[in-house]
């Protein structure tokens, strides 16, 4: 009974792995340019727009309001459109970056907030344009705050594949339910959640040491 | 030269608005200090920030060396910009760059060549005398130190125009004695024009060699700091006077 677990939950982590991966990458594409947008177009900012940043901020927040498992059924088409079946772990990875993004995109919105306003308009007084303030003073002073935001979607987005494993994702989620849950197979519940959790705190870890890194040079006393 | 003419600017509040600046009208020569004094809430900030309209004023008119910095579009302006150094109260260093590259920020901005930053930003930053702290962060620096960078960031694209937004309220009395020198210096040097905003009478004494007083958003006085200071015509001046001879009296009374 035993042999089979192995190769299973590896094929189920390196599914879940795949999605979290995949995910993050179109869910950063997605959501970097919405929370920076949300960022730079609020009142007294570079580009200011109120009346854009409202939509923006409102269509955030109805992305944000949808329980996963709803938006995963409400992008069934989405997902068989794009990637021409709704099973898997690729068409998986559609309804999860489109959930996480607003998620990310707020999370990248409060990293921002937190650069100095003295230092976007020391940029400004030197004639930079919006596009350079947002690559040479916004991102790279808020790096640190913002490897700990991706560190936390990345944990999110995780959390999500298992949801999404229980209506045909695959991966370590699906393993879960189908034997841990339906089989009674214990062994296999104990076994992803184990994998979960170590996985879990190796990205926490990781994400603690690299934006502690980031930060170690600008926050040394000398 | 700079020539400010009947500048306003309000602020609209929930409370109500009220006038930051009222028919402002200024003349500064090229190669002069001019500091512009006022107590806190004067308008002397919303001037400053005028000039290079990091604040829109409502009306009025602004002339640096003859370009009218009032009637540029936003790419125009980007680019007079890059000729108007400014430095502020708290620096405002990028702290994720070292001293090196705080002052190649602006360089870069202006499309300069790798190799012409490299050279120009050594260049400077001997001229403010920080060449051994060009690998450094801006956390492992002292407020004096902080404020050289910001001067030398200010310098390094050769701008007409200085402008000081209470450069040396945030340091201790000796550094901003060192920091006032190095900008007479650099005055010297390159014939640079700085306007400075200041709430301190030693500053002006120090450095500047013209003078106006703001109060309440109006300049009420305004002449060579030698003539202003031995014959004040407004209450704020006076005021400001009698509390500095205040303070140096009390010590030589002692």
């Amino acid at each position: 009974m035993n042999e089979d677990l192995i190769p299973m939950l590896l094929t189920g982590f390196g599914e879940t792995l795949y999605m979290v991966v995949l995910s993050t990458v179109a869910a950063v594409v997605l959501g970097l340019p919405l929370g920076v947008l949300v960022v730079i177009t609020s009142t007294g900012h570079v580009l200011e727009s109120p009346r854009l940043n409202r939509v923006l901020g409102t269509v955030i927040n109805i992305t944000r309001s949808f329980p996963f498992i709803i938006m995963i059924v409400l992008l069934l088409p989405l997902s068989r459109f794009l990637v021409g079946t709704t099973l898997g772990a690729t068409a998986a990875a559609v309804p999860l970056s489109i959930a996480a993004a607003p998620f990310l995109a707020r999370i990248i919105e409060n990293s921002l907030k937190e650069v100095d306003r003295g230092k976007v308009e020391a940029a400004l007084a030197m004639g930079a344009t919006p596009l350079q303030i947002v690559r040479k003073v916004l991102i790279p002073e808020a790096l640190s705050s913002l490897v700990l935001g991706l560190t936390l979607a990345v944990i999110t987005i995780t959390g999500f594949t298992a949801t999404a494993g229980a209506i045909g994702a695959g991966g370590l989620g699906s393993l879960a339910i189908r034997y841990g849950y339906m089989r009674y197979r214990e062994d296999v519940m104990f076994a992803t959640v184990l994998i979960l959790v170590i996985f879990v705190q190796g990205v926490q870890w990781s994400g603690d040491r690299l934006a502690r890194r980031i930060n170690r040079n600008q926050h040394r006393l000398g | 030269m700079i020539t400010i003419d009947s500048l306003n600017k309000q602020y609209h509040t929930p409370r109500g608005s009220y006038h930051a600046l009222r028919d402002v009208t200024l003349q500064v020569k090229k190669g002069d200090i001019f500091g512009i004094i006022g107590l806190s809430g004067a308008g002397k900030s919303t001037l400053i920030r005028c000039l290079n309209r990091l604040e829109e004023p409502d009306s009025g008119s602004i002339v640096i060396d003859g370009r009218e910095i009032t009637g540029l579009a936003t790419h125009e302006l980007r680019d007079a910009r890059k000729k108007i150094g400014m430095i502020f109260q708290h620096f405002n260093l990028l702290d994720s760059r070292t001293v090196q590259g705080n002052v190649a920020f602006p360089l870069e901005l202006a499309g300069f060549p790798r190799k012409e930053i490299t050279r120009r930003v050594a260049e400077i930053l001997d001229l403010v005398g920080l060449s051994d702290k060009a690998g450094s962060y801006p956390a492992q620096l002292s407020g004096g130190q902080k404020q050289r960078v910001g001067i030398a960031r200010a310098l390094a694209n050769h701008p007409e125009v200085l402008l000081s937004d209470e450069a040396t309220s945030a340091l201790d009395p000796q550094t901003t004695r060192s920091i006032l020198e190095l900008l007479a210096d650099i005055n010297r040097k390159l014939g640079l024009t700085i306007v400075l905003i200041t709430h301190e009478m030693s500053v002006i004494r120090q450095i500047c060699g013209k003078v106006a007083v703001l109060d309440r958003g109006e300049i009420v006085e305004s002449g060579p700091v030698d003539a202003v200071f031995s014959a004040p015509s407004s209450a704020t001046m006076r005021l400001f006077l009698e509390h500095s001879t205040l303070l140096q009296g009390s010590g030589a009374g002692i």
